[in-house]
């Protein structure tokens, strides 16, 4: 600890707000210098073995792709169908906990101390998690799950539900408002309240470590209750790499499948052949924009891309909601509520199910996903809340982008059902979805049955492809500031570093093989993860119990 | 000449700005201009302050100190919170010369933290309307 007359140190706490004591000064493990023209300020050793083991692991996906393939491919579907229930159990903990945070006193706790004051309106904080969490996952979901659901024909729909369609492939009109109503109920459950406590938890640990705490911004910062001055060393080192880890390679194997998606549906709709000389084009494009967007900053790429992206996104939703008929959609919507609500219970419930297929396969896959990509969502989200109470905090990441998540999914997923409903013999959702399995084509097939497909399937593409860009810039700036050990200053090519290398592992991994071994990797990450966001709750209410009130 | 001059100072490394404070100061004395010293921050603890608000306090007491120390007899300060400085750094210090009032700037040149891409003075020099004096330290 230094004296108020040394500026270059942590001074000692003040204020309204319960400072941890501590020893660290923020950047005190970092190496400054250059390499030729480029500054860098990194942390030792966080930045070297993020960057080492992730050259390692691609090697290793590259050199020996059978047995990668082999290995993740049995370890990730091992894990949710062992762990199913852990997952499931942790999931409804989180939401308890987020919902508990908006009723109790605690929830008036001010992030940044009781004077602040939002950084950001409500539009720009409501547009960037979405762009940086889900956008990308709308887009590919949105109709793929709920029609997926309503009429699969594998045997794993939720809860066992009647299907809609006899063998033969006729209608059954007296099966279709149930399988409708669970469909929808199915997906919001995937959708609404569960991941984005998931996102809270983590969101909400940084932000109270980081703004009331005192604590660099880094997810170490978070376990300070529960390792005290140990995070500072090994033990954070190792939390740091990891999250580097599972955000890299998140974002890398994800830009490596949404350029096969993008490709896909440029092929759908135009012709353009499918191929690696196509992919590797749209991830150099989606890279460059990113970049460009990083190198603009926070305020003025980042945020601007992720608004602009929200706009279009409304334009699809009204554009669909009222080609789709508005007064139909709009009372599944109501319908897919209420089923919400009616069937929250029974489907987040791990014992004693039968449907294995949709609990294993599709929730806990969903859990692990979330919770793999929560370090880096969270961070992104804990960057931009400053001035927000822990409740406004809380009903904001929980209860709003649930309920548009729920009006996303009845909207694109009530339209495509429909599709299916008025038309079973040449729906082409139904071709696509239920009877050959297509998921990258959902979108398009059914904006194919409402008008200007052509038009709407443009924007489509181009939403896909900017989500992209969002949550690859946003993710830059997280892995770039875990790197400089908390430091958001840190120079200009570390990011550029950092986003360059995330498209250069997609390519590498695009071109090698190995993007489904490495996801299933990621997604891998999602149980020891659980573990982590489990004691961030403990940690949480530590803190906010220690807070001025 | 000048009536207000501006001086964006690094309080993460304050001890190498010297030369460029000095400079400050004999001129504000010459012209009996007034000096406002600006810090840039972010929202989020940094190797200088926990939060914006100790920021204020650390970069108003620098302030104290400069008068102190070299006779700077109206001198103030102001502080600018940043949510990317590692981009919009340039920028904010110009705007904060506009809504200051600031007719020169005073800087020390590429303060010696880091090699980057561009000079911040010489990209600040660009921005601004105002006089911009670039002083370079002899380390």
């Amino acid at each position: 600890m230094t004296d108020d007359t040394n500026l270059q140190g942590i001074p000692a706490p003040e204020g309204d707000v319960d400072l941890i004591e501590t020893e660290y000064d923020i950047g005190q493990d970092n190496i400054e210098g250059a390499v030729g023209p480029f500054g860098f300020d990194i942390h030792n050793p966080v930045f070297l073995i993020s960057g080492l083991s992730i050259v390692a692991f691609v090697v290793y996906a590259l050199l020996a792709p059978t047995q990668a393939a082999d290995f993740f491919g049995w370890l990730r579907p091992a894990l949710t169908s062992s762990f199913d229930w852990f997952f499931l159990l942790s999931a409804n903990v989180f939401v308890i906990f987020c919902l508990a945070l908006i009723v109790l006193p605690v929830g008036k706790v001010r992030l940044g101390g009781a004077d602040a004051t939002p950084d950001y309106s409500y539009a720009g904080w409501f547009a960037m998690l979405f762009a940086a969490g889900m956008g990308i996952g709308l887009m590919f979901f949105g109709v793929l799950e709920p029609a997926y659901y309503f009429a699969t024909p594998w045997g794993d729909a939720p809860l066992g539900t009647i299907r809609p369609f006899a063998e033969d492939g006729t209608l059954i009109e007296a099966n279709v408002q149930e399988a409708r109503q669970m469909a929808l109920a199915a997906t919001s459950y995937h959708w609404a309240l569960h991941p984005w406590a998931i996102y809270a938890v983590v969101a909400l640990a940084l932000a109270l470590f980081t703004y009331n705490k005192g604590l660099p911004l880094t997810i170490r910062s978070a376990f300070y209750p529960l390792l005290g001055e140990r995070v500072w060393g090994w033990w954070g080192h190792i939390i740091d790499t990891l999250a580097v880890f599972a955000t890299l390679f998140g974002l890398a194997t994800s830009l490596g499948f949404g350029a096969q998606q993008a490709n896909a549906g440029l092929n759908y709709v135009y012709g353009i052949p499918q191929s690696i000389t196509v992919q590797v084009i749209l991830i150099v494009a989606i890279t460059a924009v990113a970049l460009i967007s990083v190198l603009r900053g926070l305020d003025g790429g980042v945020k601007v891309l992720s608004e602009i992206n929200m706009v279009m996104a409304f334009a699809l939703l009204i554009f669909v909601l009222f080609a789709a008929g508005a007064a139909t959609i709009l009372s599944e919507f109501g319908e897919g509520i209420v089923g919400y609500f009616r069937e929250v219970v029974p489907l987040s419930n791990p014992f004693g199910r039968e449907d294995t297929g949709y609990m294993q396969g599709w929730t806990a896959f969903y859990w692990a996903w979330w919770i793999s990509w929560s370090p880096f969502v969270g961070m992104f989200i804990a960057r931009v809340s400053r001035g927000r109470t822990v409740r406004e905090f809380v009903t904001c990441v929980l209860i709003i982008p649930s309920l548009v998540c729920v009006l996303w999914m009845a909207v694109f997923g009530g339209a495509a059902i429909n599709d299916m409903i008025a038309n079973p013999e040449t729906s082409a959702v139904k071709a696509n979805v239920i009877d050959t399995y297509s998921p990258e084509l959902s979108l398009f097939a059914m904006l194919e049955s409402l008008p200007m497909a052509s038009i709407t399937s443009t924007l489509g593409i181009i939403l896909v492809i900017v989500f992209f860009v969002t949550s690859s810039d946003s993710g830059s700036l997280v892995i770039d500031t875990i790197t400089a050990g908390g430091k958001i200053d840190a120079p200009v090519p570390q990011r550029v570093f950092w986003c360059t290398f995330e498209g250069l592992v997609a390519i590498a991994l695009l071109i090698g093989g190995g993007l489904a071994s490495l996801q299933a990797m990621v997604i891998s990450t999602g149980l020891p993860f659980t573990v982590v966001l489990l004691l961030l709750c403990y940690a949480i209410w530590r803190g906010l119990k220690a807070e001025p009130t | 000449m000048f009536r207000h001059i501006m001086v964006p100072v690094d309080l993460g490394h304050a001890d190498r700005l010297d030369r460029a404070l000095g400079v400050a100061a004999d001129l504000a004395r010459h012209y009996g201009a007034r000096v406002t010293y600006v810090g840039v921050t972010v929202p989020q603890p940094s190797t200088v302050a926990h939060n914006p608000e100790e920021f204020a306090e650390k970069l108003a007491r620098f302030a104290a100190a400069e008068t102190e120390v070299r006779g700077v007899v109206d001198a103030g300060s102001h502080p600018i919170v940043s949510h990317d400085p590692t981009i919009d750094l340039d920028g904010r210090l110009a705007s904060a010369a506009d809504e200051l009032g600031a007719d020169l700037i005073v800087m020390g040149s590429h303060i010696p933290r880091r090699f980057e891409l561009r000079s911040h003075g010489g990209h600040l020099a660009a921005l601004s309307h105002h006089s911009v004096m670039l002083v370079r330290d002899p380390a």
